[in-house]
């Protein structure tokens, strides 16, 4: 990280808050058109691609070198996954009434 | 050039930041940002277990959460996001400041970031007191009686099946609000320990640690935002 900090990090600090102001629009407004299923896939896809901004530059995952840093996002990920995908593979397959 | 690593070298040695069983600075930030990031794996599957109740009742009572949904002003949320995108943003810039010895960019940045937080908190106030004046936080006087369906204007929304929604709202951006109260108080002690300071370009590992934390709280709200005010918008 202090490698990087030699050269400004502040036109990148920018333009990340910039295109996080973007998404926080885009969604906003995308809510407003009807798009069936996928109104809630589209918000989900800016979400994730602003939280994916927020870490890799505000949080500085990009360009952290520890592999077990790497581990623990990975993990922290892929656990989520496990607790949601699972979950909805159940409720969404059961038959209730 | 090995002249100016020894000199670094010494700088370090006698950097009283640096705790005894560590050996080198950056050995001691990469322990202390590793840390944070293993409780942030913890509080991912804390908000994990809440975001997926909602997804089961989001499936279940599809409607009645697109009705209760819209009566909360998407306009609050959204100037909330657009807040604490900012608020994060005068994060870096305050640990940028730090790196760059820039003592009044990294205080002034600190004080941003403690008012981007209160104008969200106030901001949130502001919500909850609309909803309290409507009846519609769960209890017994809550009350969603005859309110049409998006999509269906013929059909009303189960009052208990948005009763559910405004429950999961009320945890899910009331334990958010939770952690930004605990942020803020993280933020007054970095200001204080800043202005004593504390903070120079060699050492400033809880300015990035608890930035990290804000950060977090930042993307749970990123998430928070379109799931709970922005479903079923469209006319």
């Amino acid at each position: 990280m202090s490698d990087h900090s030699k050269s400004s990090p502040l036109p990148t600090y920018f333009m990340v808050w910039g295109a996080l102001l973007l998404g926080t629009f885009l969604t906003y407004e995308a809510a407003k058109i009807d798009l069936g299923v996928f109104n809630a896939a589209l918000a989900l896809i800016i979400a994730t691609t602003k939280a994916l901004l927020v870490a890799l530059f505000f949080m500085h995952l990009k360009g952290a070198s520890e592999k077990l840093l790497k581990l623990v996002v990975i993990s922290t990920v892929f656990f989520l996954l496990i607790l949601l995908a699972l979950s909805m593979a159940d409720y969404g397959t059961r038959v209730w009434s | 050039m090995s002249d100016s690593q020894a000199t670094a070298v010494q700088g370090e040695a006698h950097n009283p930041a640096l705790l005894h069983h560590f050996v080198t600075e950056e050995q001691q930030r990469d322990a202390s940002s590793l840390g944070m990031w293993i409780f942030l794996a913890t509080e991912v599957m804390f908000f994990g277990g809440l975001f997926c109740a909602y997804l089961i009742y989001r499936g279940w009572y599809f409607g009645d959460f697109g009705a209760a949904s819209k009566s909360i002003d998407a306009l609050l949320g959204g100037t909330n996001t657009a807040v604490l995108i900012c608020s994060s943003l005068t994060v870096v810039l305050a640990i940028w400041g730090a790196q760059t010895a820039r003592r009044g960019l990294m205080i002034g940045s600190l004080i941003l970031t403690m008012l981007f937080g209160l104008a969200f908190l106030g901001i949130k106030g502001k919500e909850y007191k609309d909803k309290f004046d409507e009846h519609h936080v769960p209890g017994v006087s809550f009350s969603f009686e005859h309110v049409p369906i998006p999509g269906h204007p013929d059909q009303y929304a189960n009052p208990r099946h948005a009763e559910i929604f405004f429950a999961l709202y009320f945890i899910m951006t009331g334990l958010h609000a939770l952690h930004m109260v605990i942020g803020l108080g993280i933020f007054t002690w970095l200001l204080v320990m800043a202005w004593k300071g504390r903070f120079t370009p060699q050492y400033h590992t809880p300015l990035e640690v608890g930035g990290l934390y804000w950060h977090f709280v930042d993307i749970v709200w990123i998430y928070l935002f379109p799931l709970l005010y922005l479903i079923d918008r469209h006319p």
